[in-house]
């Protein structure tokens, strides 16, 4: 009886397309009747959208990390929130003499670019390392054995840190000449908020440029559509892989510098939520599919920023703001549920018999 | 044919990664931590044997690769105790250069553990020059005994590995064995001299290693026989066999808290929930190969409606249930969500679905602590005021009278999986567990086969959270978080999917042991990442497989599988 | 009377037309082979009559009834069986839960049965059990059921996972390669067994096979596929002479040979 039931697939399909147009009309008519009162200035939503692109952008660079690892290996890298908090973790301790000494203020494009590099470096190396003992021994395993493995390295990577480092948060350090604003075309903007942009706008350009252009790109565009024939082209697949992991490392650490330097707090569990959302916005994007990851970031930061006020606040949702994180979530499952291709639509095939 | 000549290398470079582990390890706290217990009062504390273990690990990885090495010739013995030494040499050098190096470079300013009091432990409080050769001399010796506890025969190495294991588990314990003993009069005294003030007395710790060593070498050689003995037992006397043990475990089981006391009761209690969800889960995950993140989600859900349905707290429900009355709405409810959250996500692919379920659980979560719910379900000041169950006359107001309604759930629920396995439904579970288009082909509809393995796993979700609510009185947000479901979800690993004594295994190994080891709170989930990896690298069936259990007896007549026979999924 | 009936059936994956309008019809109780080349598109079509693909073009009617749109498990519950190309058993279950499984669009208890052993659950258990020895036995595996199926060796899996397919009471089976890997002893066994599956039970068999011997010993008709087209059609000594399939096994070797000598 249950079966009959949900194979009228239709009745079910009705029921959560009916859900999903409610959640939709619930949010259009929020968002209305907020603009509608004039509620908050055109420079709030200003702000709240600048604060979102930047925000985005942090989390494009990572999710480049999930999209890029899921396109090669098929699996979800739950470790790599862990890269991206080891990263700035250890470059911390290069940027405080960099600081104490002035440097940092006095050369601050030199000295980030010391900070990132030593960041990328590390995060890398943890991203490489997880590779090559965690999953590389489990290639032809059943999928839920290294989704499992990921988890295991996840709690692994953080409890060394909080092992190593302690509980206690750490404030990255000033960097005097990016403290505060300019105004471009009548909206304020924070210079940190700009160097944060337009570095994430390079590297994602660079990284766009160096899979479409270079040879070892396309070779990891190769593997992610066919591992087996990328191998009989002559495609070193275990070293490709292990390319694809350095690099989403190597962004993943950029991001993490990049966030540290919003946000300013470092602690062991800070991978945590930014790994979600970036995951989030690479499926949103269309998971494999690096232009959606990208674009993917960005969508979710300015929804994210731009929810609790435009939406909930309606709703009357007293503290809107605690749910921020939930609407990531939110996002996620919906997007998993109706639309899981993403955006940009996924470019894996699915093999049946 | 040529002996071949000892590889210098391989160990040189296990010693290297051993003496990395072993830096990471001291650096991590764990040592200085551990040192807080003795195992053997006096002579070696936790955080020594730490230490020790991270050398006897690496030399027997040594061992092991120059044995490989040589491969189908019997390597000489010679080698293996010379790999076991230098691996072990090089493990302890990496330390000691830890030990010089440091107070150089101002180690502690990055690595707050570094300090004077941790070295004093790796150098037995020896201290200067005289520390560090002590230090080298103690990781080459320990080496060369690993090699040499494995050229023992089996028949010998086994009762020492597992005696050495039990010494260091009753140091471990002392405390509580302590307070255990205590409780029973004047049979406890009998051993007391046995314990130290911290740790085994050195009598103890001989005595007890020589009786476990004694008892399980003698199994080794004679249990054949006894086993023997028993299958030829006519099936009466089998029967007999079979109802006593059980009689026997059922004794055992009831007067356990009794025995026990509090503290250990208290352990067992949460073991046992932990039991109940690992049971239920091993629906979902062992039966039918869904991963369920968001497990905790349903957890939740029972606990909040036996908060919201029990406690005089909150009025707007107008009505106060006792726990009973209310617990069918708790295993309804959270079966009636297990349905609302399954249908949608059902058809995804493993990964996915993964996520969505952690999606799942993490928006309840936030929900709950949310000032928009608050008036409803307490927000982040949560329920309190929440019954205890009452049994007739009694309340079962302690961790000693609620172990036995915990144990009642288990059984309860394990029941259940058991019918469940062996039956048309579970044989479909399994099906699509095992490849889902091929299931489909058989007649299987995949989403309602699903969904019914996804519902009654949050049924007994639920369950637990129910009890659980009334175990503690009060329930806040904070105590559903995501870790809930990994640890529910490590239980089922480790203990093997799809088994349900493995469930149960799994429980006291990863909840009920680091509940009674307090230092271990801190490195808990340290251990808990690092046991999930090494068991899906080398034991991904669990401690308690389901398959093997399923037909023990059988495999021994199993022919070889040929070449391009169907790989195990 | 024609059983299946493929007409104008086109599959594409993006670019690749892996099934060209290719036109099919099997009679009744007959034993009918598909070959050609590898890649020619063999399993591409029993992947689309047994529903795992929807094909883009054309219609495939079974027993008069259409097969478009159908999932894998409803085109089970018509009467269609299959085995696969790469043995797809269900590798941690024993054999006989393997042909229990087969069972399942027969049997009836739902979960609130096996959970309270209601009588009636137990009674279809107990036949279904013995159905599934009884099936076992029939394909020579008596005695095997306790085993879990990734154990057995080869050729006992390619038996096992036609008695899996028959549990269904199939009134059509597809079989994939059943011979594949096997010596000519085994082979032969095969061979005798197919026959005696229709002889038998009355199934109507469409094979895809490569091994020439048995194609041209036991086929009623065969149908040669070739990069999705079908190229020839009609009984085994005609297509023995066809000019245009030996000039599609031309250059693949040892298979051309093999045609002139089966």
């Amino acid at each position: 009886m249950l079966q009959r039931l949900t194979r009228r697939l239709s009745l079910t399909n009705v029921l959560m397309w009916l859900i999903g147009g409610a959640i939709l009309a619930v949010t259009v008519w929020g968002a209305v009747v907020t603009l509608a009162s004039g509620k908050y200035a055109a420079t709030t939503w200003a702000d709240l959208i600048v604060a979102g692109l930047t925000r985005g952008s942090i989390y494009a660079l990572l999710a480049l990390g999930y999209t890029m690892v899921y396109g090669v290996l098929r699996m979800i890298n739950f470790s790599h929130s862990e890269v991206f908090m080891s990263g700035p973790f250890l470059a911390y301790f290069v940027a405080v003499p960099l600081s104490q000494s002035g440097f940092l203020d006095q050369n601050p494009l030199l000295g980030l670019v010391l900070v990132m590099l030593v960041a990328m470096g590390v995060s890398t190396g943890v991203a490489v390392t997880v590779e090559r003992i965690a999953y590389r021994p489990l290639r032809g395993a059943p999928r839920l054995v290294p989704l499992i493995t990921a988890i295991g390295a996840s709690y692994f990577l953080q409890y060394t840190f909080r092992g190593l480092f302690g509980t206690g948060i750490r404030a990255f350090p000033d960097v005097q000449p990016l403290k505060g604003n300019v105004t471009i075309a009548g909206v304020s903007i924070g210079i940190t908020q700009i160097v944060v942009i337009v570095s994430a706008f390079l590297m994602l350009a660079a990284l766009y440029a160096f899979v479409q252009l270079t040879k070892t790109g396309k070779a990891i565009r190769a593997v992610s559509e066919d591992k087996d024939t990328a191998r009989l082209m002559g495609v070193d697949v275990d070293r490709i892989i292990m390319i694809t992991f350095a690099v989403g490392g190597a962004m993943a650490g950029a991001a993490g510098v990049l966030y540290v330097l919003l946000f300013r707090q470092i602690h062991f569990f800070m991978g945590f939520i930014p790994g979600i959302k970036a995951f989030t916005a690479a499926v949103l994007g269309g998971i494999g599919n690096i232009p959606g990851a990208m674009l993917g970031g960005v969508f979710l930061g300015v929804i994210e920023s731009l929810f609790p006020n435009l939406v909930l606040d309606s709703l009357h949702i007293p503290a809107p703001y605690q749910l921020q994180d939930a609407i990531a979530f939110m996002m996620l499952v919906l997007v998993l549920i109706f639309r899981p291709t993403g955006i940009l639509g996924e470019r894996l095939a699915v093999k049946k018999a | 044919m040529n002996k071949p000549s000892f590889n210098w290398l391989e160990p040189i470079k296990v010693g290297l990664i051993g003496g990395l582990v072993a830096i990471l390890v001291s650096l991590m706290g764990m040592v200085e931590a551990f040192n807080l217990r003795d195992i053997i009062g006096g002579v070696i504390t936790m955080g020594q044997t730490m230490v020790v273990i991270t050398f006897v690990i690496f030399a027997n990885m040594a061992v092991r690769r120059t044995a490989q090495a040589h491969l189908d010739v019997e390597p000489p013995p010679l080698h293996l105790l010379l790999s076991g030494a230098l691996a072990g040499l090089v493990t302890a050098i990496l330390l000691a250069a830890m030990m010089l190096v440091g107070p150089l470079i101002n180690l502690r300013a990055m690595f707050m553990n570094a300090k004077p009091d941790l070295y004093a432990i790796l150098t037995y409080k020896t201290s200067g020059a005289a520390g560090i050769i002590l230090l080298l001399v103690v990781g080459t010796v320990l080496g060369a005994l690993t090699a040499g506890l494995a050229l023992l025969p089996a028949r010998v190495r086994q009762p020492i590995t597992l005696a050495l294991i039990v010494v260091m588990f009753t140091g471990l314990l002392q405390e509580l064995l302590r307070v255990m003993l205590g409780g029973w009069g004047d049979f406890g005294k009998l051993f007391t001299w046995m314990f130290a003030d911290r740790g085994l007395s050195v009598p103890g710790a001989i005595v007890l290693f020589i009786v476990v060593a004694g008892v399980n070498f003698l199994w080794g050689t004679q249990g054949g026989r006894v086993r023997q003995r028993v299958s030829v037992l006519p099936p009466a006397g089998q029967r007999t066999l079979r109802w006593t043990s059980l009689a026997l475990v059922v004794v055992v089981m009831a007067v356990l808290p009794r025995v026990l006391g509090p503290y250990p009761s208290e352990v067992m209690v949460m073991t046992g929930l932990f039991a109940l969800m690992g049971l239920g889960l091993n629906i979902v995950v062992g039966f039918a190969g869904l991963l369920d993140l968001g497990y905790v989600a349903f957890f939740a859900i029972g606990a909040y409606i036996m908060g919201v349905l029990s406690s005089p707290e909150i009025g707007w429900l107008g009505i106060h249930l006792t726990f009973w009355e209310a617990l069918p709405f708790c295993v309804g409810g959270a079966l009636l969500a297990g349905i609302i959250l399954g249908v949608p996500v059902l058809g995804m692919r493993g990964d996915y679905l993964a996520i969505v379920t952690l999606g799942f659980g993490e928006i309840i979560r936030l929900v709950a602590l949310s000032d928009w719910l608050k008036p409803y379900i307490g927000g982040s000041n949560g329920i309190t005021r929440i019954p205890k169950p009452w049994v007739g006359p009694w309340e079962l107001a302690d961790s000693q009278t609620l172990y036995y309604l915990v144990i009642a759930g288990c059984l309860l629920v394990a029941f259940v999986s058991t019918r469940l396995k062996d039956s048309r439904m579970g044989r479909t579970w399994m099906a699509m567990r095992e490849d889902e288009d091929v299931a489909e082909a058989m007649g299987i509809h995949l989403i309602s086969t699903k969904l019914l393995a996804f519902a009654t796993g949050a049924a007994f979700s639920g369950l637990a959270g129910a009890i659980f609510a009334s175990k503690l009185t009060s329930i806040y947000p904070h105590s559903f978080q995501l870790m809930v479901s990994i640890n529910v979800l490590c239980v089922v690993i480790v203990g093997g999917m799809g088994s349900i004594p493995g469930a149960v295994v799994g429980a006291l190994i990863l909840v009920g042991a680091p509940e009674l080891l307090r230092e271990f709170a801190e490195y808990r989930y340290w251990f808990y990442g690092l046991l999930l990896v090494i068991m899906m690298l080398t034991k991904p069936e669990g401690f308690v497989p389901e398959a093997t259990r399923r037909r023990e007896l059988r495999e021994a007549e199993a022919e070889p599988a040929a070449a391009g026979a169907v790989a195990g999924r | 009377m024609d059983i299946l009936t493929a007409t104008r059936v086109t599959k594409r994956f993006g670019g690749l037309t892996a099934v060209n309008t290719f036109d099919m019809e099997i009679k009744e109780q007959s034993i009918h082979s598909l070959i050609g080349p590898n890649g020619a598109g063999k399993t591409t079509f029993f992947n689309c009559v047994s529903g795992f693909y929807k094909n883009e073009e054309g219609m495939i009617l079974f027993q008069g009834k259409s097969l478009d749109g159908r999932s894998p498990d409803q085109v089970t519950r018509m009467g269609i069986s299959r085995t696969y190309q790469n043995i797809r058993l269900f590798a941690n279950m024993t054999a006989i839960e393997n042909v229990m499984v087969g069972e399942h669009p027969h049997l009836r208890s739902n979960i609130l049965g096996a959970i309270f052993r209601t009588p009636g659950t137990m009674r279809e258990e107990a036949e279904a059990l013995e159905e599934a020895r009884r099936l076992l036995g029939f394909v020579g595996l008596t005695g095997k059921g306790d085993l879990l199926a990734k154990n057995l060796p080869y050729g006992q899996q390619r038996r096992l996972e036609i008695a899996r397919a028959l549990a269904s009471k199939p009134k059509m089976l597809l079989l994939d390669e059943p011979t594949a890997g096997m010596n000519p002893a085994e082979t032969g066994e095969m061979t005798a067994f197919i026959r005696r599956l229709r002889d038998e039970l009355g199934i109507t068999i469409l094979l895809i096979e490569h091994q020439m011997r048995v194609v041209m010993g036991i086929s009623e008709t065969v149908t040669v596929m070739d990069f999705g087209e079908k190229i020839a059609e009609g009984t085994p000594v005609e297509i023995q002479n066809d000019p245009k399939v030996i000039e599609a096994y031309l250059g693949r070797g040892s298979s051309a040979e093999a045609l002139k000598a089966a």
